[in-house]
């Protein structure tokens, strides 16, 4: 899984599995910290392209790093989300706090 | 009066399985392949499964504060109960544990409200359920379980889209 997870220049790109779920999210959100810590990484894009199905748990993912990462002045992007990703995203409110491109 | 019309569709399932994480992804396919027959949109599927993966994932990490599932053995048997009626075109799932208990269930089901941040909850799961489903109910007794019964009535995505 960690081909999943991909540092270019000053961003952290993390590929989204196709299920996000509480059982997946432990370990993304975990790895994620790992290398926001380690490669001092200043943003952070999810990308959605081959998820199909996502829970609050993803929610709690991304608000999970938008919090460490926006602190230091980051900025946490969604991307490639299909109408049904961004509707999720969007009941949240996360619309307002991070970048969601189709 | 008796009329063809009056054939009603009635199915039932229940399955109960081990409280461990890598359930939460069974639970819902098995709910939304027992919905097939009455033709749901994908859409419907969508929403039912997300909302079966909220309650069964609040059994499993609240009811009974499990940790993540390494495929150990679980020292308490701790099982989820699952509960799917169709009678005609509605739906009716029950998630039932026998864990922890729910204090104050008002305050739970307020969105953002969670007891676990540190493990990065949203608090959104009620929210989700209500907001995926038509109707949802929660009782619960501290130190006795948690019983969450969702209703959903199939086949208005049509007409809710051209109100759109």
């Amino acid at each position: 899984m960690e081909e999943n997870f991909k540092v270019i220049e000053n961003y952290l790109m993390v590929k989204m599995p196709e299920e996000v779920d509480h059982h997946k999210s432990v370990y993304i959100s975990k790895t994620a910290d790992e290398y926001i810590m380690k490669e001092g990484v200043g943003n952070v894009v999810f990308d959605f392209e081959d998820t199909r199905f996502m829970d609050s748990s993803g929610i709690g993912i991304i608000i999970g790093r938008y919090k460490k990462i926006s602190y230091f002045g980051g900025k946490v992007f969604a991307i490639n989300t299909d109408t049904r990703i961004k509707r999720t995203l969007m009941i949240c409110g996360l619309h307002k706090v991070i970048e969601i491109m189709e | 009066m008796e009329t063809k019309n009056n054939t009603r569709l009635r199915n039932e399932m229940e399955i109960t399985f081990d409280a461990v994480s890598v359930n939460e992804a069974f639970a819902r396919v098995a709910v939304a392949a027992f919905v097939t027959p009455l033709n749901p949109t994908m859409e419907e599927i969508s929403d039912i499964k997300t909302a079966v993966s909220e309650a069964v994932t609040n059994a499993i990490i609240h009811g009974y504060d499990s940790e993540l599932w390494q495929g150990d053995c679980q020292e308490e048997k701790n099982q989820v109960y699952l509960r799917c009626v169709i009678e005609d075109d509605v739906l009716e799932v029950e998630v039932r544990d026998t864990g922890k208990g729910i204090e104050d269930i008002e305050q739970a089901m307020e969105p953002l409200f969670t007891t676990k941040p540190e493990l990065d909850r949203s608090g959104m799961g009620f929210a989700f359920m209500e907001a995926f489903m038509d109707d949802l109910e929660v009782e619960s007794r501290p130190g006795c379980g948690t019983v969450v019964l969702m209703k959903k009535k199939l086949g208005t995505t049509a007409w809710l889209l051209q109100e759109e």
